[in-house]
């Protein structure tokens, strides 16, 4: 334990803290801006500086480890003044036109700006001369370098957490920004789209592209039938952005506040996660028997689910051998899509040209993903508006509704029933968790042997699990898999992600199925989701998830009366042919860079 | 523009593929190349197994490693306080008329480009021109036009 003092109190912290941890320890908060809990230290912004007492310059207190009989100052005049010149400095290259960004009043920067109140500004203003460049050419985000200041979270969180590296820091000294390869645009390299760097950016820099005028369009117009869905990490999540701590279940109130908004029917994207587990398991069981039993080689093991967009976009640039091991459903979202304007719009008589399809999800390359050429199934496009979690609270608070005295209701039915098999999908090792409650049952007509069905092993926030479940005593169309082990992996994050596919494509592991979430926790830590972010904002939503999963009556998709009777009315049988024809899909071969 | 075939592979093999490896290996295409491609920097992201965004963000910070297209023969005029004072402009304008080129520019026949660089260390000399690696100092507009007519010669 190394003892120092802070601002004349006395602390004691483990060797290797930083003065920045030290002095929260102590209560004393000192202004941060490259600093995030999630990634590596940069020290860059310099907004952290801080006086030791007998040091000659000022330190960064987030990159400055603590030393016995330390004495620091957080905020003596040396310290306020230094203080203020960099946030003023920060501010002479960032464009400040607050009133007109996406991300007033939730902009680390102008709540600095705002806290050192500056009057005239002693600086130039260096933006106006400088030829900044908006990148709009992603559906999912902006990039907007005159709002940069350079701090490389994104850069950081692209390279730590993601193992992308789609954007990184190009050129010098003035001239220094952050770009893609050769400065291509955002949608012409390998940028995922997962967002997690828009969750990160502490200014207006990158920010998701916003589709909330539009909806609102549709939903005024009188002509349209405007269905929404909400993916089960949103109903976790949402609360955050409107006064709710970390980890509160508001999915009623939720339901409440959609219908509020005028949306005509409230629909549950944990419906078509209970298809894809269906169609998902059917695919796994298929390729098993193919590969294992008949020897034949057409079909690929191990099989890597296919709801994360990011994950795709992934996959088709960094490890295109490996696209025929994906399996070939839809994610939730596009199945969603693709059945809103067929099954539901014939069930309902609606003319689905008329049908306007909106989804809430935590995500921002479901926005990307509603945009590939490849999700118009239904003849339209399948998915007309995606919008984040932050999106949502968004149009909640311009609605002027007051969310805390909402009264919770139910979600509609067709396409709104769902069990807790979908609403695990939110979090990593979920959709692993309801496969196997369901693939399990199939296979052996028992339930899978844990606990409550809580699949614990596939649980938790460990970067890539491994579980193995033994099969016995199968029912007769299954009895090649008795005594069987199926060998299953689950990884979050996409540097766990690269992890486990290096390791598939070099054969080195023995997999029959994985799991793979773009996001750190999986949805539920999706770069759509309200800001901030860190391991124990992640752990919070997920424990919220679990506990939504066992607050409901079915916990296995197989038993949702809904998919029971969409196969029975419309689909006929899981990997059918209107199936294939309608939640299943094909993945395209990308560039490297 | 170039093929970079096996070199960057066999530069892989000469430097190694960590990450310190990519200084000498992006230095060794462009004293073959001049400059580097797309391709050569994806060839070297893929060789060491980084980003290319990381290879053109090294590759953009040196000015030496230049990431657009160059003539044979590079002419960087020193733009620093010391040539600027002692005619700079005149020997920029000087080339600019020989090879019917402007600052950035590179000839048809790309053998020439013509660049301002940072100083280069020749104040007690200047003006100052830097052509590929060789320094030409002192000079006066009849002087460089003479420099310059030995280049198109060779």
């Amino acid at each position: 334990m190394v003892t120092l003092k802070i601002n004349d109190q006395e602390v004691k912290v483990a060797a290797g803290t930083t003065v920045l941890d030290a002095a929260k320890k102590l209560g004393v908060n000192i202004p941060t801006l490259c600093n995030h809990p999630d990634l590596c230290v940069a020290g860059n912004c310099r907004v952290c500086v801080v006086e030791q007492t007998g040091a000659r310059t000022l330190i960064a207190a987030c990159a400055m480890p603590v030393s016995e009989g330390m004495d620091i100052h957080t905020n003596s005049l040396k310290v306020r003044n230094a203080r203020k010149h960099i946030v003023e400095l920060l501010l002479s290259e960032h464009r400040a036109d607050c009133t007109k960004c996406y991300k007033n009043q939730k902009c680390e920067l102008q709540t600095l700006a705002n806290e050192y109140s500056f009057g005239e500004h002693i600086f130039l203003d260096l933006v106006e001369d400088h030829p900044y460049a908006i990148d709009r050419s992603s559906p999912a985000f902006l990039k907007d370098d005159s709002k940069c200041i350079r701090c490389q979270r994104c850069v950081r969180t692209c390279a730590q957490l993601q193992h992308v590296s789609a954007i990184a820091v190009s050129h010098k000294g003035s001239h220094m920004k952050i770009s893609s390869f050769h400065d291509r645009p955002m949608s012409h390299v390998v940028c995922t789209n997962c967002g997690q760097c828009v969750n990160r950016c502490p200014t207006g820099a990158l920010t998701e592209k916003t589709y909330i005028d539009q909806v609102w369009d549709a939903i005024y117009d009188t002509d349209k039938h405007v269905v929404v869905q909400t993916a089960p990490a949103v109903r976790v999540a949402l609360g955050e952005d409107l006064g709710y701590d970390p980890g509160e279940r508001v999915t009623g109130k939720m339901v409440t506040a959609l219908r509020q908004l005028g949306f005509d029917s409230v629909l549950d994207t944990d419906f078509t996660a209970d298809l894809t587990i269906m169609e998902e398991g059917t695919e796994l069981l298929t390729r098993l028997k193919k590969v294992l039993v008949e020897n034949d080689h057409s079909m690929a093991l191990p099989m890597f689910t296919s709801c994360s967009p990011g994950w795709i976009k992934f996959i088709e640039h960094k490890y295109p051998k490996m696209l025929p091991n994906l399996s070939t459903c839809k994610s939730p979202q596009q199945m969603f899509g693709a059945l809103a304007k067929t099954f539901y719009a014939q069930k309902r008589n609606i003319d689905p040209s008329k049908i306007v399809s909106v989804s809430i999800m935590p995500c921002t390359a479901k926005k990307y993903e509603a945009d590939r050429p490849e999700m118009r199934s239904s003849g339209y496009k399948d998915i007309d508006f995606v919008l984040t979690t932050r999106e949502l609270a968004v149009m909640i608070k311009q609605a002027g509704i007051d969310f805390r005295t909402l009264e919770p209701t139910h979600y509609d039915s067709l396409m709104g029933t769902s069990t807790g098999a979908g609403v695990i999908f939110g979090a990593t090792g979920g959709v692993m968790e309801a496969a196997l409650r369901t693939a399990y049952e199939i296979v052996t007509g028992k339930p899978v042997p844990f606990n409550n069905l809580n699949i614990t092993p596939v649980r938790g926030m460990d970067g890539v699990k491994e579980a193995t479940i033994k099969i016995e005593g199968t029912v007769d169309e299954w009895k090649f898999l008795e005594g069987a082990e199926l060998k299953v992996a689950i990884a979050h994050g996409l540097v766990n992600a690269n992890k486990v596919a290096k390791a598939v494509s070099k054969g080195k592991v023995n997999y029959h199925f994985i799991e793979i979430m773009a996001c750190p926790g999986g949805c539920l830590g999706g770069g759509g989701q309200p800001i901030p972010t860190s391991a124990e904002i992640r752990q919070k939503r997920m424990e919220a998830i679990y506990s939504e999963d066992m607050h409901m009556d079915l916990r296995k998709s197989h038993e949702n009366p809904e998919v029971l009777a969409i196969y029975k009315e419309f689909l006929e049988k899981p990997n059918g042919h209107k199936s294939h024809e309608l939640l299943h899909t094909h993945y395209i071969e990308r560039e490297s860079y | 523009m170039y093929h970079t075939g096996n070199l960057v592979k066999e530069l892989a093999e000469k430097h190694g593929r960590k990450r310190e490896s990519l200084m000498p290996i992006l230095q060794d295409i462009v004293k073959k190349h001049n400059y580097l491609t797309d391709d050569a920097m994806v060839a070297v992201a893929t060789e060491l197994d980084i980003s290319a965004a990381e290879v053109y963000g090294t590759a953009s910070f040196y000015t030496f490693l230049d990431t657009e297209e160059r003539g044979k023969n590079i002419i960087r005029v020193c733009k620093t306080i010391t040539c600027s004072m002692k005619g700079k402009n005149d020997i920029v304008s000087t080339i600019e008329d020989i090879l019917k080129i402007k600052v950035g520019e590179t000839t048809p026949d790309k053998m020439f480009t013509l660049l301002e660089t940072n100083c280069i260390g020749w104040c007690h000399k200047a003006p100052a021109i830097l052509i590929n690696d060789m320094p030409y100092t002192d000079l006066t507009p009849e002087t460089v036009i003479d420099v310059i007519k030995g280049y198109m010669r060779k």
